[in-house]
């Protein structure tokens, strides 16, 4: 029997979810999972009631609040009204469809990203969506996952499928050994500072090589949950052993005799011998610094050790412009020290970088150290599963102690929804993801950094090279 | 939804490259609970300043393009942020089209489901239509998606690429729930052969 061609994995999670060919090249894909939150929802459940339409499958859909909720104490009443308005409105839809929903009162409650995995959800070989563009993060356990917008969201709900094109294959090896102080997110941002943020349009981009085969289940997710800001809807990691023990025990992973069968299908989820790819890129993982982001997109990023670098040395007239613009926001002068900027807030927190890995490692700079007097800190868990977590390990007390603020899970700052926002001119290290003009309030100038050189960030005022810490 | 067919209208240039969705409409209008009513978020930090004075210097504040509904603009639109709100501000503001180099791949998707075309056109396209809208006040052009083109009075006629399947949908107004439903037997299928 001829055997058939090696396929990547991208094609072959493709090919298991074509419920049939359309014109036009497209295929009609069956969604496995489907996550929901408050804020891109509203409008699709009201389209779905307008044309009297139900939720094809409400077993496969599952809810959280966490765009727009309130970081502070949770007993206190929330005094947004808009917010309420949309909390509530989730929480009538998930009742009225029969959704599962992790609202505020839920020990599950948190960041749809990272809810997501925690609680077992996300398996490899999966198709899952959600109203959000990080939906990408889930691809670290080699499941086609992707963010949609609001119509699409309608879509899934009425009919658990979508029309999509084929993506393009793109495979990023990051070979080598990372150098100590160099974290998953600093591998993301190197790998956006390569692509730049459209080289991964109309890609899947599957991630390899050493140093991601090194990564932990929640360093990948750091990686993939950033593909986006290179241009891709999706990106993958291949299915091993890592993957297989983060999930086992997991409250939604199969058990018994179903764990085992689902375990012999998951190790298939890996890209042939052989299989080629529409572009290959090579990054040294060993040549990369912790990095600082400088700018308002997040390729705009520069080594601890380099400097703001100069729109004039730009070959472009368009790149000039965009370095410009991007100086003239951030209230930067070209061929400043990276490590002489000074911070005003420091956020720890996201779907990029608020799991228990990351809390630990913040712990680990922060103890026994001061956030400076000129800055606010804050640490925002990415669910109640992650705060329980590191209130049982004691990172909290270590981070309290340190100056750091405690707060209830959310999205928080990376978007600003919440009362959680910089002010017109603050200068902020965080943990998140964009760095675009106005991201975390209006006039707010973000840098995206790691975990542990936010930490540091917030004791110093100013960035600080992590791999000169002195720990104690 | 309506059909996409031909559109004639002033052109406002953006000539900037990677315009994000975080611009286009900011965080805080997304606590609407409705999808219409977004055209005074549009740029909404770009329109003005901190203490709502407008900016004269942005483009939407410039007279010359009063009224315009075909958005110019760098390469990468869109890019970021899924939010749909995106493109029902551009709708409500009044635009019907953006030309620009290329989109982001989500922004691509959501123009399509409003019936909002999103076409590519060159960089030396983008360039020279800047040029004219920079020159004549009021200038106009005919996105033609039939053909493919966008022309204006004076005789420039340049292609744009939008996909095939896009193209039709935009054309023929399709709902894709609705076409979707149509291969319910199918997805049954899939169904009865994927168990959960």
């Amino acid at each position: 029997m001829a055997s058939s061609p090696p396929r990547t994995l991208v094609d072959k999670l493709w090919d298991s979810h074509v419920v049939e060919p359309l014109d036009s090249g497209r295929d009609l894909i069956y969604i496995d999972l489907h996550l929901i939150h408050e804020v891109t929802t509203p409008q699709a459940f009201e389209g779905l009631r307008l044309a009297g339409r139900g939720v094809r499958r409400p077993d496969r859909t599952v809810a959280t609040l966490d765009h727009n909720v309130s970081t502070g104490p949770r007993h206190l009443p929330l005094t947004d009204a808009l917010a309420v308005a949309m909390l509530d409105a989730l929480e009538k839809n998930c009742s009225t469809h029969g959704i599962t929903l992790h609202g505020l009162d839920s020990p599950a409650q948190g960041i749809v990203h990272v809810i997501g995995p925690e609680q077992g959800l996300t398996q490899p070989g999966m198709t899952i969506v959600c109203g959000d563009s990080h939906t990408t993060t889930h691809g670290a356990f080699g499941a086609l996952a992707f963010g949609i917008g609001t119509s699409e969201v309608e879509h899934v709900l009425a009919t658990q499928c979508l029309i999509l094109s084929r993506p393009k294959a793109m495979r990023v090896q990051l070979t080598g050994a990372r150098a100590p102080g160099v974290s998953a997110k600093d591998l993301a941002l190197a790998v956006v500072g390569e692509l730049t943020c459209a080289g991964g349009t109309g890609y899947t981009i599957e991630f390899g090589g050493d140093a991601v085969r090194a990564l932990s289940m929640e360093e990948r997710m750091t990686l993939c949950n950033m593909s986006i800001e290179a241009g891709a809807r999706s990106s993958l990691v291949a299915v091993d052993d890592t993957t297989i023990a983060y999930l086992e025990g997991r409250p939604q992973a199969p058990r018994g005799d179903a764990w085992a069968t689902a375990v012999t299908k998951w190790r298939d989820c890996v890209s042939d011998p052989g299989a080629t790819f529409d572009r290959e890129v090579t990054i040294d993982a060993a040549t990369v610094a912790p990095l600082v982001t400088w700018g308002t997109r997040p390729d705009m990023v520069a080594s601890i050790s380099a400097r703001v670098p100069d729109p004039a040395a730009q070959a472009s007239p368009a790149a000039r412009a965009s370095y410009e613009q991007a100086l003239t926001y951030m209230g930067l002068e070209a061929g400043a020290a990276i490590d002489s900027i000074t911070v005003d807030r420091v956020f720890i927190g996201s779907c990029t970088n608020a799991r228990i890995e990351d809390l630990r490692e913040a712990a680990r700079v922060a103890k026994g150290h001061q956030v400076s007097p000129t800055v606010r800190a804050l640490v925002v868990p990415g669910s109640q599963p992650v705060k329980r977590a590191a209130e049982a390990e004691g990172l909290h007390e270590v981070l309290m102690a340190a100056g750091f603020e405690w707060r209830e899970p959310g999205c928080s700052m990376c978007l600003g929804m919440n009362d959680d926002v910089l002010q017109p001119g603050q200068r902020c290290a965080s943990t998140s993801n964009r760095n675009f003009e106005g991201r975390q309030g209006r006039g707010g100038r973000t840098h995206l950094v790691s975990p542990a050189m936010a930490v540091a960030a917030a004791i110093h005022g100013r960035f600080t090279d992590i791999r000169d810490w002195q720990y104690r | 939804m309506t059909p996409f067919t031909i559109h004639s209208g002033i052109v406002a240039p953006l000539p900037r490259r990677d315009v994000d969705t975080d611009q286009i409409i900011p965080k805080q209008f997304l606590k609407r609970l409705g999808r219409t009513g977004f055209e005074d978020a549009l740029f909404f930090d770009w329109r003005a300043d901190g203490q709502g004075r407008l900016r004269p210097d942005f483009v939407l504040n410039d007279p010359r393009y009063a009224g315009a509904s075909v958005l110019l603009a760098g390469a990468n639109f869109g890019c970021g942020s899924s939010r749909e709100h995106a493109v029902w501000a551009l709708h409500d503001y009044g635009f019907r089209v953006v030309l620009a180099p290329s989109f982001a791949d989500i922004f691509a998707s959501n123009c399509v489901a409003n019936g909002f075309l999103a076409a590519r056109i060159d960089d030396a396209a983008l360039t020279m239509l800047v040029a004219r809208a920079e020159a004549s006040p009021g200038y106009s052009v005919t996105v033609d998606l039939t053909a493919r083109t966008v022309r204006d009075d004076g005789g420039v006629e340049v292609p744009f690429a939008v996909d095939d399947r896009s193209a039709q949908r935009l054309l023929e107004g399709l709902d894709d729930v609705a076409l979707i439903l149509r291969h319910d037997d199918a997805i049954r299928r899939f169904e009865a052969a994927h168990p959960r």
